[in-house]
């Protein structure tokens, strides 16, 4: 693509189709929004023209200066950079959400407005859950994998600046599933919630990503492909899978921005926690497993444990996974082969989990120490441990007698937070607090302090967050089914609503604490990027390769 | 065997097939069954499509994001039967796209809450939770009270519906902004609505407005068929058809 005549003479052809394409869909939205006599459809034009028109500016200026090379003897660590920024960014976002979301539960007469629904709970919940789940979460990967990759590949990214298409395209993902919710724009298919004009554009957006990926694998001058990467290809294809099935729909017309989901009833609901779950699965879990593969064995400068437990519990954790579906429909119309299945399924998973959860953990072995001096050492630790216990709460709660007392009660709120906040928040916060110094050419971090103080704010907000849920869960679901000696219901259903405004509020609290983490950590981190470089010389692909050879 | 991984290690392409098919296989073993076992949906009288204006207040409901507090899905367990009444059926959710199940009861279960609650009960729940329920959680839906129904899409809607399988007839499609109009009109000649949507269809004003079609009016209207169209008097739950 960029020979060395060609970076003379002509601009690059990537950046030229890339500058073309966002031509056509520039128009394409100009058409769209002008065609459409739906408010919320023109709303949402509005943004992808206004989005495809800066790019275009950014781009006339870029190739004309002659910026959009892609020298291949260096890595591609630009779209890196802005990864991080994007995830720091996107986690208070999303963190800030789940917060407000929390007080409104706690103080409901304070935090609501009547003639303002996009402040509603229901409005701001998809904007939490997705906020945190695919715009910290996704970045999160799409970064790490982007570096991962690179460096494990010996090869600087391919697609020259596709990836940059792949990080902004996302970006206005995010974007307009969050202005989305907030203007009531949602198909209410659980972590699937925009509509299809935004499904449509996600998958581009992510085929590209897939692409950009497998490419820098062709390219890669190591026979070998690094375990990390095996389990961000099985994150990034079967996350392709899953979006595309489940969004399956009818829009109600071209230019309108409801649809209808292609299925119905009994078999929607499957289809949709097969997604839900697996979103769990292959994003929250797969993806950050190929996360610890790779920053827990750098950092703890020790070989993964071991490379055949690597690949038993690889194999075994993708092809379980995709079963457990169904134990989020126990005792729901849906036949009950498929939640019998899905059951057995979730328990046989617990065994691939822990089998992620040793090789993490055991990696650290001969570097125990670095648990007492080394906090980002310690946040890895510590969210391997909560993988751990949130990966045997899960197949516990997967029992349908367990599930019977634990379903819709915020018990699986709680569950979700160990392994939300506690495995993939520790992870990729350990992930990022490895990524700044190395991308930013710095020695260590501004503040190890600071980052000590992230640790134990966190860790004792994560504590206090699903405590707090374990009680108002356990305590809801008993009552729900607590009996009078003379045989009737003991309580009304807003007995139970009121009797957890305590756990609410602790709650509430553990978040703010969570967050206020995060925040210190941002500080911490723009602090690390303004001090003086150390290392002067860019990390070139002559460098030596990291020492990252699997123990045989 | 370690030997063999060896080829899928140095083989990308290879190595993205066997993701496929391995993640493959679970999803097809458990999904596909339930389109073709006839047992799946049970055989039941009663249940219809939505009316127009249902369809309308239904999709407010998902909108303002309701599944995420409430589910409509009463399991057959002794408490919530007494709680909501019969546990829900497949087919009762049959024609809803995409199913508003839920997974969380932040608010009580609604699959059954129609009827059991006045209009004006549910206007007042609306526009402040709080005035009928002081310990609710619940945020307040005040400006649906204020807001006109825009119903210029219903017969799209309608349409969509059809091509996902959904039984409406070219006749309803037709006649579906006169439909809405009808059931929120206490005064509007009901024969014809009742002919294309069955004699129980609700019709009367049902935020206390007569003068305008709000969207109180839709949502109440869907809250208020929830959970009653099947004839629960004739449903024989331990007939084989009906055994699962």
């Amino acid at each position: 693509m960029s020979t060395q005549t060609a970076r003379t003479e002509a601009a690059p052809i990537d950046a030229v189709l890339l500058f073309v394409t966002t031509g056509v869909l520039a128009f394409g939205a100009l058409l769209a929004t002008a065609l459409s006599d739906d408010r919320l459809f023109r709303f949402h034009g509005w943004m992808f023209l206004g989005a495809f028109v800066i790019a275009l500016s950014v781009m006339t200026v870029a190739i004309t200066s002659g910026r959009l090379r892609s020298p291949q003897t260096e890595y591609a660590d630009g779209v890196v950079r802005a990864g991080v920024i994007a995830t720091m960014f996107w986690a208070v976002v999303g963190l800030l959400a789940g917060v407000v979301i929390a007080a409104q539960l706690s103080w409901p007469a304070l935090l609501y407005f009547p003639d303002h629904g996009w402040l509603n709970f229901g409005r701001l919940r998809p904007l939490h859950t997705s906020g945190v789940v695919f715009a910290f979460g996704g970045n999160a990967l799409i970064a790490t994998s982007f570096y991962v990759v690179q460096r494990t590949c010996r090869a600087r990214l391919a697609g020259g600046v596709w990836p940059w298409f792949v990080f902004w395209g996302y970006q206005l993902f995010i974007v307009l599933a969050a202005t989305g919710y907030l203007a009531g724009i949602t198909q209410s298919r659980e972590y699937a919630e925009p509509e299809w004009y935004v499904d449509l554009w996600l998958t581009a957006v992510w085929v590209a990503y897939l692409f950009v990926f497998l490419g820098t694998l062709w390219k890669r001058k190591e026979p070998h492909i690094y375990v990390a990467n095996w389990f961000y290809l099985a994150f990034i294809v079967t996350i392709a899978l899953l979006h595309i099935v489940n969004n399956l729909a009818v829009p109600v017309s071209g230019l309108n921005s409801r649809s209808v989901s292609l299925f119905a009833g009994v078999q929607d609901a499957l289809i949709q926690w097969w997604y839900g779950h697996n979103a769990v699965g292959f994003l929250l879990t797969a993806g950050f497993l190929a996360m610890m593969y790779y920053f827990v064995p750098k950092r703890a400068e020790r070989p993964v444990y071991s490379y055949r437990l690597s690949i038993v519990h690889f194999w075994s954790l993708i092809f379980i996974y995709i079963w457990a579906g169904p134990h989020h429909l126990h005792y729901t119309a849906l036949p009950q082969w498929a939640q019998t299945l899905g059951m057995t399924f979730s328990i046989m998973l617990w065994m691939p989990s822990w089998g992620g959860m040793i090789n993490g953990l055991m990696t650290l072995s001969g570097a125990w120490d670095k648990l007492r001096t080394d906090p980002v050492i310690r946040m890895m630790a510590v969210s391997i441990a909560f993988y751990g216990m949130s990966t045997f709460e899960g197949p516990l709660m997967s029992i349908r007698e367990v599930n019977s007392l634990s379903h819709y009660t915020d018990w699986t709120i709680g569950h979700v937070h160990s392994g939300a906040l506690g495995w993939v928040g520790f992870i990729s916060f350990g992930a990022m607090y490895c990524l700044v110094p190395w991308l930013w050419k710095k020695e260590k971090l501004y503040s190890n302090r600071l980052a000590e103080w992230h640790f134990w704010i966190a860790t004792l907000g994560i504590l206090l967050y699903i405590c707090a849920m374990w009680v108002s869960g356990i305590m809801e679901g008993l009552m729900w089914r607590e009996y009078t000696p003379q045989g009737f219901l003991a309580n009304s259903f807003v007995e139970t609503v009121a009797a957890k405004h305590i756990e609410n509020v602790i709650r509430t609290i553990g978040g703010l604490m969570y967050l206020s983490g995060a925040v210190i950590m941002s500080y911490n981190l723009w602090r690390t990027v303004r001090m003086p470089s150390s290392a002067p010389s860019a990390q070139s692909l002559a460098a030596p390769a990291p020492a990252l050879i699997a123990a045989e | 065997m370690w030997k063999h991984h060896t080829k899928l290690e140095r083989n990308s392409l290879p190595l993205v097939i066997a993701i496929l098919i391995v993640v493959s296989i679970g999803g097809i073993v458990e999904i596909a069954p339930l389109f073709y076992l006839e047992s799946t949906i049970e055989k039941v009288e009663g249940v219809r499509p939505y009316t127009p204006l249902e369809l309308e207040g239904r999709d407010i409901y998902i909108r303002e994001g309701c599944y995420t507090c409430h589910s409509q899905m009463i399991r057959p367990l002794r408490d919530e039967v007494e709680r909501y009444g019969h546990y829900s059926l497949a087919a009762e959710s049959m024609y809803d796209h995409p199913f508003q199940w839920g997974s969380k009861r932040t608010g009580p279960d609604l699959a059954r809450v129609g009827g059991k609650y006045s209009d004006g009960w549910h206007t007042d729940h609306l526009i402040d939770p709080r005035s009928v329920v002081p310990e609710s959680v619940m945020p307040p839906y005040a400006f649906l009270a204020k807001k006109t129904l825009d119903y210029r899409a219903i017969e799209d809607k309608i349409r969509a519906m059809t091509r996902v399988g959904v039984p409406y007839t070219q006749d309803m499609i037709d006649n579906a902004k006169e439909d809405l109009e009808t059931q929120a009109d206490p005064f509007a000649a009901p024969t014809k609505f009742q002919n294309r949507y069955g004699g129980k269809v609700l019709q009367r004003d049902f935020d206390g407005d007569p003068d305008r079609l709000t969207e109180m009016d839709a949502l109440v209207a869907y809250l208020q068929m929830l959970g009653t169209l099947v004839d629960f008097s004739t449903y024989q739950a331990e007939a084989p058809e009906n055994r699962r």
